[in-house]
């Protein structure tokens, strides 16, 4: 198959498709159908990805199954995968047919929903393959109007504001990344994001209205795309979105935001910022590394005293991706490594995470804590899983959280021990606010009548959460699954990173001489 | 043989866990003690068979990135068969013993099932126990270290509908991650300076540690001292030492065979493992093994005080161990790392024998574990009786003076002060000494107000207090033989002299005539040896020596540097050294019949007269409050502020303000029509691109 990627990217879009036309009335028929057509269709192209990961060889570290083909008004369709990108694509896959699955209960514009979703996972797979700018730039932004949509229309009480908030934070941070890349075509004549890749872009130091910059044109691109991709991960201070997107979310909305969508934002940065601007990203290095270890500190704090467990999660959420970029601007392998392997295990325990929420919330409708306590004594399997996830959060060894969190502040370290040791405490903060929640929601004697008659998960939820099971023990047990797969790529981004920061330091040397 | 004894509680804890529904509770429970006894007696075999060679079994590849490589192995050494027979015996007769604890918990309701969940995390714990000693790098100790820790929160919230069980849970793993960020960072830094996080590596690279520079922190350190004093915060989480022992005396809220098991015999051992793996590194780390032994006397000390007034049989066990801890610590600080591993040994014996032996009482009394309501019990339940006073003698060290006849306790404990006084810390060994008194008169108050003097509280429990069952006693029974004969048959092993504990431990030695040449060719090299060396040479002219440790680190199951000498100075220490803690011990005893004996009022008058000290024992020095108020409150007043402040008023409040103008316009758009607000969002974005494509179709040409 020689257009294979282009193939798992459409399958779903090709689904939504035969929704949208062939589909039609809302009657209870209608609404199984439209379930399992997306059902089917995610789980389809699940099993064709396989044909992506098996295909793809580890030990080349450039892109493969590259596809090119000229595209309307003279652009460019160019996908492709390496080692940095193809994990993302499985992940996006794996995680799609359990989301649908977790959607289920949904009664309202179910047609309307499963095409949010399948659009979405498109996009989604398509951000993560797309090898020329513009199409990227379609897919990157074009993901945010499903995701829109789904917390607009399926969310909770307050989901205006939310989808609203969402809108302008990354909107703002697009813009910018807009600009950037115009401003990139224009310096490199070109849109393909290979080429991009091995063009220098000027990091000669100029003055601005008496500013001066150094790394120059390196240094604002960089700060244009961090702006874009900051809001995406979402770094503090810009993270004030996600846990309101995340409450008001729908379950799988919530899941998919953060199992996938805040990928994107890591992806960004190893895609374009790292090797495009290296100049730029180790002017601002050190200033993201202290954004990471404040990110951790701080919403794990803030997480500490969340009444809400979707809150509480969402928080969560941010200080592990404060990992994530620690990671990525320690750039160096264990430091990239960590943050990629961070992302993937992020995506199945917090997936999990909001999952586990939604088996209380279909139940009992109420996020609040304080609505809970002593579940244990009527769910028990849901108390396992709970746990185990739980674990996994707060990156016990053994599940694949502790990996990306261990071999992150590996690589730090080699750069700024401050920042690790402020980063380290995030294990002890990350311990308190999870256990808390587990002891609040879960322990305790079953005293509220509300829950007394609770019943424990079913067979369909607990087929949702066996894969992600699955995947967090194996990925614990099991790292080099993925550092196998992604260090021949990461290898070669640090050492692309090193070169580049060699020659511009000889070039400002022989300047200054 | 060894990757048996690893998984077979790793598979039974599974198979029970899971499969109980399916195979019956009592299958259950019998699968996971079978699996621990074949566990038991392959340790055995391998620790008599054990020809003190190193060696090492990979399983499978673990984090591996870059030049970091770590797999899935076992290491065997003395120290893992040593472990190996510690944590696997103790197991297999707490697993026997909880078939009759376990019996009937009037904790849960009829009906419910809870054995097999019990069980399958007892084996699961013995598990990632054995994972933890027999690790053959860091990250593989680690995630025994904490699955450990995940074990011991899940058994100490196993009466989970306890509120102060569920709290005490999470303190416990909460405050061991405390220690775990030490432990973390200590690896980053040997990885930094090393490059590799295997032991073999780290070990052989150890002298040069000692002259690498690591900036950490505000400042450049020796490398050594650094790795040295993170990894030991790890070890204070874990084994329960000053700052950072809150938890344990909470952890009594666990069942107690749980407590025997996990909270006396084995897990918080792990620390004093720790140590004495790290041994290599903690040669060339002299101020961190100072700050070790002092934090570890400290510890002996303070917890013996609050011992002594402590009501709860359980706490007063706890605090016994947190205090006997601390001796292990402050022999591994001087760097006397077998005596350390000596009491651990027999310390998991007698230990674990007293708390079975409370849990025993505990069951005879209807789960009553305030001593104040126990008295005259030794009729009641005379095996029980017996087997918790042959616990006391090992524990108070009860044995004859300058011999090497005595209980387990005798020979170690005192094994450990001699070390403290050859190491020079006057401050270790009085601290010890006097904790060794303050530990007999403890111990013996336990006994006198469990089984002597006349019965208190409610008079029916007493009137149908029994004798525990077989499977309860049989266990009391086996570990009475190891409190009586562990220290004995040991002694030579661990703190003989240094040709017997240098082939028990696979550690090179040679004749002492050499030992001389030895030191001045250190002194040669410009080493720190100061100290040692004078005592050396001292000792030497003393014609004491006559043989010492060589070899290079990482040779044996333990290093000991060239200069460290206090084996044989430890057995040359003066006549009064020897018996001072015999003289402790009596003295406690002595006490200890006055008060609970003799004068039985007595004590109730002392703390009326002596009120502020008494409440400053009994509140356990106060720092779970200061604690509470310095750490805990202002945490959560932060969490708040933080939340409340900066991501309500300040962050969002900002770009509300820089988006003022904005956000009314669009939001009465949505309030129209969601659509309406949609669209316009679409309608930017599709703007955008046609800006871009229009740039690049006329700038295009340009290049």
């Amino acid at each position: 198959m020689d257009n294979l990627l282009s193939i798992v990217t459409f399958i779903p879009a090709l689904a939504a498709l035969i929704l949208a036309v062939f589909l039609r009335g809302d009657d209870e028929a209608a609404q199984r159908n439209a379930k399992w057509v997306a059902m089917f269709a995610t789980a389809v192209t699940f099993l064709v990805s396989i044909a992506i990961y098996t295909g793809f060889d580890p030990s080349n570290p450039g892109f493969q199954m590259v596809e090119e083909g000229e595209w309307l008004l003279g652009l460019k369709y160019k996908m492709g995968v390496d080692g940095i990108s193809v994990l993302f694509v499985m992940l996006t896959t794996f995680i799609m047919p359990l989301s649908i699955m977790a959607s289920w209960q949904i009664k309202s514009r179910v047609k309307e929903y499963m095409i949010a979703f399948l659009l979405l996972e498109t996009l989604m797979l398509g951000v993560f393959m797309a090898l020329d700018l513009v199409l990227f730039y379609l897919f990157f932004e074009g993901g945010l109007i499903p995701m829109f949509l789904i917390i607009g229309i399926w969310g909770g009480k307050n989901r205006i504001y939310a989808s609203f908030k969402f809108f302008l934070f990354t909107f703002l941070g697009s813009v910018l990344m807009l600009v950037a890349m115009v401003a990139m075509y224009a310096d490199a004549g070109t849109t393909d994001i290979e080429l991009l890749l091995s063009h220098e872009f000027a990091s000669q130091s100029f003055s601005v209205l008496g500013i001066q910059v150094v790394g120059g044109m390196q240094t604002l691109l960089f700060l244009a795309f961090f702006a874009s991709f900051a809001v995406k991960m979402p770094m503090w201070p810009v993270h004030t979105w996600l846990p309101d997107a995340h409450v008001q979310a729908p379950t799988a909305g919530s899941v998919v935001l953060a199992a996938i969508m805040l990928k994107m934002g890591g992806y960004g940065f190893l895609r374009f910022s790292l090797p495009m601007f290296p100049v730029g990203s180790d002017v601002m290095a050190s200033l993201v590394l202290w954004m990471s270890a404040i990110a951790i500190v701080y919403t794990s704090l803030v997480a500490l005293v969340q009444d809400d467990m979707k809150k509480l999660i969402a928080y969560s959420s941010v200080a592990h991706m404060g990992f994530v970029t620690m990671g990525i601007f320690a750039a160096n392998q264990q430091g990239i490594d960590g943050a990629i392997f961070q992302m993937l295990s992020h995506g199945f325990v917090s997936a999990a995470l909001f999952l586990c929420v939604g088996v209380v919330y279909d139940r009992m409708h109420t996020r609040e804590i304080d609505a809970y306590g002593g579940l244990v004594n009527r769910m028990p399997a849901y108390a396992l899983v709970f746990m185990f996830f739980t674990m996994g959060n707060v990156g016990l060894p053994g599940t694949s959280g502790f990996v990306g969190e261990f071999l992150t502040m590996m690589g730090a370290f080699q750069v700024n021990t401050w920042v690790t040791a402020v980063a380290a405490t995030g294990v002890i903060l990350s311990a308190s606010y999870a256990l808390w929640l587990y002891r609040r929601v879960m322990f305790g004697d079953l005293i509220k009548e509300s829950l007394k008659t609770i019943k424990d998960m079913s067979a369909r939820e607990k087929w949702i959460f066996a894969p992600l099971v699955a995947m967090t023990l194996l990925l614990g047990v099991y790292p080099a699954l993925v550092t196998d797969i992604i260090g021949q790529s990461t290898t070669a981004l640090v050492a692309k990173f090193d070169t580049a920061l060699a020659a511009a330091e000889a070039v400002n040397q022989h300047a200054s001489n | 043989m060894e990757t048996i004894i690893l998984f077979a509680p790793l598979v039974a804890a599974i198979l029970a866990g899971f499969g109980w529904k399916i195979m019956g509770e009592t299958a259950a429970m019998w699968l996971t003690t079978g699996a621990l006894f074949l566990s038991c007696i392959l340790s055995w075999i391998v620790f008599l068979s054990f020809d003190g060679v190193t060696h090492q079994i990979e399983i499978m590849k673990y984090i591996e990135s870059g030049s970091l490589s770590s797999s899935w192995s076992i290491r065997l050494d003395r120290l893992t068969a040593i472990m190996l027979v510690v944590v696997t015996t103790v197991s297999a007769f707490v697993h026997l013993y909880s078939f009759g604890y376990m019996a009937n918990d009037p904790a849960f309701k009829e009906g419910e099932s809870y054995k097999p969940r019990f069980f399958a995390y007892l084996s699961f714990f013995t598990f990632t126990m054995l994972m933890l000693v027999t690790a053959d790098n860091l990250v593989q100790m680690f995630f025994g270290w904490e699955g450990v820790g995940l074990a011991s929160y899940l058994l100490i919230g196993f009466y989970y509908r306890k509120p102060s069980a569920s709290a005490a849970a999470m303190k416990a793993f909460v405050v061991n991650r405390v220690g775990d960020f030490g432990f973390i960072l200590g690896m980053l830094a040997l990885f930094f300076t090393v490059d590799s996080i295997a032991f073999d590596d780290v070990f052989a690279y150890a002298p040069t540690l000692a002259e690498t520079k690591l900036s950490f922190l505000w400042q450049e350190w020796t490398a050594s001292e650094v790795i040295a004093l993170l990894l030991f915060v790890g070890a204070m989480g874990k084994s329960a030492q000053l700052i950072l022992h809150t938890w344990l005396p909470d952890a009594m809220e666990g069942p107690t065979p749980v407590s025997a098991l996990i909270h006396a015999a084995t897990m918080v051992t792990a620390g004093v493992f720790l140590v004495c793996r790290m041994s290599p590194v903690m040669e060339f780390a002299p101020h961190a093994t100072t700050f070790i032994t002092v934090l570890g006397a400290t510890t002996a000390f303070f917890a013996a005080t609050v011992g002594l007034v402590q009501t709860d049989i359980k706490r007063v066990i706890a605090y016994s161990t947190c205090s006997q801890l601390g001796y292990m610590f402050v022999a591994a600080g001087v760097g006397m790392y077998s005596a350390a591993m000596f009491h651990l040994l027999t310390h998991a014996f007698f230990k674990a024998l007293l708390f079975l032996g409370a849990g025993s009482v505990i069951h005879a009394m209807h789960h009553e574990q305030d001593m104040m309501n126990y008295g005259g019990l030794r009729k009641k339940i005379p095996f029980t009786y017996w087997s918790m006073m042959i616990g006391t003698l090992a524990i108070t060290g009860v044995g004859i003076p300058l011999t090497q006849i005595g209980f387990a306790g005798f020979l170690s404990k005192d094994a450990i002060i001699e070390s403290a006084y050859a190491g020079g810390t006057s401050y270790g060994f009085w601290l010890l000494v006097i904790a060794a008194a303050f530990t007999s008169f403890y111990s013996w108050r336990l006994i006198f107000l469990t089984f002597f003097g006349e019965a208190r509280g409610d008079k029916h429990t007493h009137e149908h207090a029994h004798e525990s069952p077989l499977v309860m006693l049989i266990p009391l029974g086996v570990l009475s033989v190891g409190a009586v004969f562990a220290g004995m048959l040991w002694y030579g092993n661990f703190f003989g002299h240094a040709d017997q504990v240098g082939k028990f431990f696979g550690i090179p030695v040679a004749a002492a005539e050499a030992h001389e040449e030895a030191t001045t060719e250190t002194a040669d090299h410009g080493e720190t040896a100061t100290h040692g060396e004078a005592a050396g040479t001292e000792m030497a002219a003393a014609g004491v020596h006559h043989y010492r440790f060589t070899g290079d680190p990482g040779q044996g199951a333990l290093y000991m540097g060239p200069e460290n000498t206090i084996l044989d100075d430890a057995h040359a220490a003066p006549n009064w050294v020897k018996v001072s803690p015999f003289i402790a011990m009596v003295l406690g005893l002595l006490v200890a019949i006055w008060f609970y004996i003799v004068n039985p009022s007595l004590p109730g008058r002392l703390a009326e007269n002596q009120r502020p000290l008494y409440l400053f024992l009994k509140n356990k020095w106060y720092f779970d409050e200061i604690y509470d108020a310095l750490l805990i409150k202002p945490i959560v007043a932060l969490g708040r502020l933080l939340w409340k402040r900066g991501d309500g008023s300040i962050i969002d409040g900002l770009i509300n303000g820089v988006a003022l103008g904005v956000i009314p316009f669009f939001t009465r758009l949505a309030g129209r029509a969601q659509s309406g607000f949609i669209f316009t969002y679409a309608f930017w974005m599709v703007l955008g691109i046609a800006a871009l494509v229009t740039w690049m179709t006329i700038g295009g040409g340009a290049h």
